[in-house]
């Protein structure tokens, strides 16, 4: 039997709250974050909706707990926040005896402060602190620095399914006896470089986003960071920790069809559902939400519904995309929905899909329009699709804490 | 473990165009080493390739080399690493956008997610499986091995598609000039080793890998195993991690034939490398292989093409030897690259002969 | 318009890197997407940038481009009758 991989801690920070209980909260009132863009200096500000975390610069550091501020990126302090938050959690000071990871996820790495120094670089050394945190370990290595975890560190970035991959990796490490933990997930900082790349592809919209809406018009992007603690079951033997719930499955596809569009049969989408879903051991009929990419982009949900349509036909789970609340926050966005999907199996909740009012003419469902408190939730399902047709599925499913974690697996401590 | 049954390699050396293993060695005077490219009409179609970056092509071109000699049609995941990925559609956006953002063309900002060459390759395979892609600097490379040996243990794939992809820019070598990275002047690569001065030599280059879980009529040899070691705050020591390293795999430090070592010129960080052979592997011959293809953050990809090599041919050319020390067999290789002594990683490659 | 229309040819050419086509290649009735010239959906955004850049036409919606962008010709009217 296969060690199973169970959540015992996580850390956000969003345009919906600094931690997770003010995303919670954000959740439940079914307030969202999308605003003007505050804290990039871009000509597009004035344009665009963003999701974009209240905080300066500076409060952030603060924020993040750190003295010395030079060299470190929007990106790397978003991470800190919430990876330190998860740490705490899940308890990750103690038990040096057990082998732990760090695998973080980013695309735009210290672009923020790259971009704006980008001139200094090129023609005088006032800025050459930030040099080294333009690239994406940057973040991961500071973040393993400040938490002191070295076992196995490394930076994944697979567009906008990356922090989901990053935890379908620690979940991996965990099964092939790598790893008994793994603090996983991505930090991704709004920056004018992808807001210009993305409004070059014609695809944000400047209205709050409508995923699955008929009149749906584009993506509002956001920033953000978010991190899971993944522990084996052995480990748990060891921690003592309460887990919070069951990562169950997961699957990774490549829609191998068009770099940025996806196919309209959405097979990628299906594949990594579909090999989620089979390694779960669970039946389409078991999943009761499923949190969708959704993006809000005519092609990504056209995609996505026929894929869902396809894998779960008359068993159609709830549905909704919960970027309307945080913003598309790229990179991270499947770590900041991973966790959300979490919240939803912890106080069982299902997110609504907000701005929603009409149904797709291409589609056979419509998504969550209001806050469901009164169904039961035992199985989420999380999407997350990048760039590239590089499409991951999540699959997280609620533990009976009294008995069942106690099969007893072999330890992994460090020799 | 996993066989080495493929090998597609761009770099500065003619790798690409001539399957003879080091015969003609390229000797350059440069700030940093540039690949000699293939003609792209071979490999891809031009109206794909009008809208490339150079990177992109080179990852392309040295895929489906690779692809083209393991025989295999279809991989059961594509796995890549790049330290910086294209760092020319990078330059062009900020090029732009800290002139004036407007008329920004979406195809540099496409080319210039991470993920585009592993994703590239896919689409141009019609290959829906597993894809991801690592950027952890030095690591890159290394985590996308150890990717790859989990999908086979897993049972998830009988092979895998492994890359690398760098490349240097005038512009870029400028900028990490200033935080000390590279030579500040041009040197000639062959006698690198006796520039002392701080500061590597820099390069680039694309390699693909296919991997197999069986043995192939066109195997190189036998990844063993690979490991990252991230060095915090000094506590991590090679003495230490190395034997265990060696014992799961069955293997003594006197078995290790050749260590194939980092060792890059610049005169700051290669004492680690000659203190970690002369101590952990007094009997093993020592060799290098930057000099032939400049430092880079998956350089490692140029090395594993030197040491699956040496293992096939039965031959370690002179051009890599660090020592006088001559090798008595050739059977397992280390490869220890190291950055920064904080980015320590380490592969292990057999012999397949017998 | 035979002026605008060579004119255009050459920035088509130029723009999306047709190497090895020439302005005599192209016939201005063709079209541009699909069987044509063979180009696709990021294409037709590098000529939305094109028109933005050399004729200070914006096109808000890419779903606009399809009528706009059918031929070299097509391109040539609503140049002639959007430009500022």
């Amino acid at each position: 039997m296969p060690q199973r991989i169970f959540i015992t801690g996580y850390g956000i920070i969003s345009s919906i709250g600094h931690n997770s209980g003010e995303n919670l909260s954000s959740l439940l009132q079914s307030r969202p974050g999308l605003g003007r863009i505050r804290h990039v200096d871009t000509l597009l500000k004035d344009e665009l909706l963003v999701g974009e975390v209240s905080c300066t610069h500076d409060e952030l550091i603060s924020l993040a707990g750190i003295d010395a501020a030079d060299g470190y990126s929007r990106n790397a302090l978003l991470g800190i926040i919430a990876a330190r938050e998860a740490f705490a959690h899940g308890g990750l000071d103690k038990h040096h005896d057990l082998k732990t990871g760090l695998i973080s996820a980013t695309t735009v790495g210290g672009m923020d402060r790259s971009e704006r120094y980008y001139l200094d670089f090129l023609s005088n050394n006032s800025r050459n602190a930030y040099i080294d945190s333009y690239d994406c370990a940057d973040s991961t290595e500071k973040i393993a620095r400040l938490l002191g975890i070295h076992d196995f560190v490394t930076t994944i970035s697979t567009a906008c399914s990356s922090a989901a991959n990053a935890i379908m990796l620690g979940a991996r490490m965990i099964r092939s006896g790598r790893l008994d933990r793994v603090l996983a997930g991505g930090c991704e900082s709004l920056t004018k470089f992808h807001l210009n790349g993305f409004n070059a592809l014609k695809i944000l919209d400047k209205e709050p986003c409508k995923p699955f809406d008929q009149h749906r018009a584009g993506i509002n992007l956001g920033e953000g960071a978010a991190y899971l603690v993944l522990e084996s079951e052995s480990g748990l033997a060891v921690t003592g920790n309460t887990p919070i719930c069951e990562l169950a499955g997961w699957g990774n596809a490549c829609e191998a069809f068009h770099q940025t569009a996806s196919s309209p049969d959405g097979i990628g989408a299906y594949l990594a559902m579909n090999a989620a879903l089979s390694m779960s051991g669970l039946e389409p009929a078991a999943i009761d939400y499923v949190n969708a990419h959704g993006t809000g982009t005519d092609n990504n949900d056209v995609s996505e519904g026929r894929a869902l349509e396809r894998l779960f036909s008359k068993n159609m789970p709830r549905v909704s995309s919960t970027k309307p609340f945080t913003g598309h926050t790229t990179s991270c966005a499947g770590s900041i929905e991973a966790i959300l999907s979490v919240l939803c199996l912890e106080h069982q909740v299902i997110w609504p899909n907000l701005n929603f009012k009409e149904q797709m003419h291409e589609l056979s469902f419509s998504p969550v329009e209001e806050l469901l408190t009164t169904i039961p939730v035992n199985v989420v399902m999380s999407n997350s699709f990048g760039f590239g047709g590089n499409d991951t599925s999540l699959i997280f499913r609620k533990v009976n804490n009294n008995n069942d974690t106690s099969s007893p697996a072999p330890l992994l401590l460090r020799e | 473990m996993a066989f080495i049954n493929g090998i597609g390699i761009i770099s500065p050396q003619r790798t690409a165009d001539s399957t003879a293993f080091l015969s003609d060695v390229m000797e350059y005077t440069a700030d940093y080493l540039t690949c000699i490219e293939p003609a792209y009409r071979t490999f891809i179609d031009p109206l794909q390739s009008r809208r490339m970056s150079r990177l992109m092509k080179m990852g392309i071109a040295s895929a489906k080399l690779c692809m083209a000699e393991s025989g295999v049609e279809m991989p059961d995941a594509i796995i890549t690493g790049t330290g910086l990925g294209s760092v020319e559609d990078t330059e062009k956006i900020l090029g732009e956008i800290t002139k004036e953002e407007r008329f920004l063309n979406p195809t540099p900002f496409i080319q210039s997610t991470y993920n585009t060459i592993s994703s590239q390759v896919a689409i141009q395979l019609k290959c829906h499986s597993y894809n991801s892609t690592y950027v952890h600097r030095t690591f890159s490379f290394e985590s996308c091995l150890l990717d790859g040996l989990m999908q086979l243990e897993e049972k998830s794939a009988t092979n895998f598609l492994a890359g690398t992809i760098d490349e240097m820019t005038m512009n870029h070598l400028q900028i990490t000039r200033r935080v000390g990275q590279w030579k500040m002047e041009p040197v000639n690569n062959l006698s690198l080793k006796d520039v002392k001065t701080p500061g590597a030599l820099a390069g680039e280059g694309a390699a693909f890998f296919m991997m197999g879980a069986e043995r192939s009529s066109s195997t190189y040899a036998e990844l063993t195993d690979v490991a990252t070691c991230y060095n915090l705050n000094g506590s991590f020591a090679s003495a230490e991690f190395l034997p265990g390293f060696l014992a799961k795999n069955g293997l003594y430090p006197a078995d290790i034939d050749i260590v194939l070592l980092g060792v890059n010129g610049d005169c700051s960080n290669d004492p680690i490398y000659m203190q970690f052979a002369d101590q952990l592997f007094p009997a093993a011959a020592q060799a290098w292989f930057k000099h032939l293809c400049g430092e880079y953050h998956t350089a490692a990809g140029f090395g594993l093409y030197v040491a699956a090599n040496i293992l096939k041919n039965q031959v370690c050319p002179e051009v890599l030897k660090l020592s006088a020390k001559k090798p008595v067999r050739l059977k397992n290789i280390l490869i220890y690259n190291h950055f920064r002594n904080i980015n320590h990683s380490f592969i292990l490659i057999r012999g397949c002969y017998e | 318009m035979d002026e605008l229309i060579l004119k255009l040819k050459k920035e088509v050419i130029e723009q999306l890197n047709l190497e090895e086509t020439t302005p005599e290649d192209i016939n201005p009735d063709s079209p541009l997407f699909g069987e044509g010239l063979g180009l696709d959906s990021i294409d037709a955004l590098e000529l939305i940038v094109l028109l933005e850049k050399n004729y200070g036409i914006k096109i808000e919606d890419p779903k606009d481009g399809k009528k706009i962008f059918f031929s070299i010709r097509s391109m040539a009217e609503y140049i002639t009758e959007h430009k500022k």
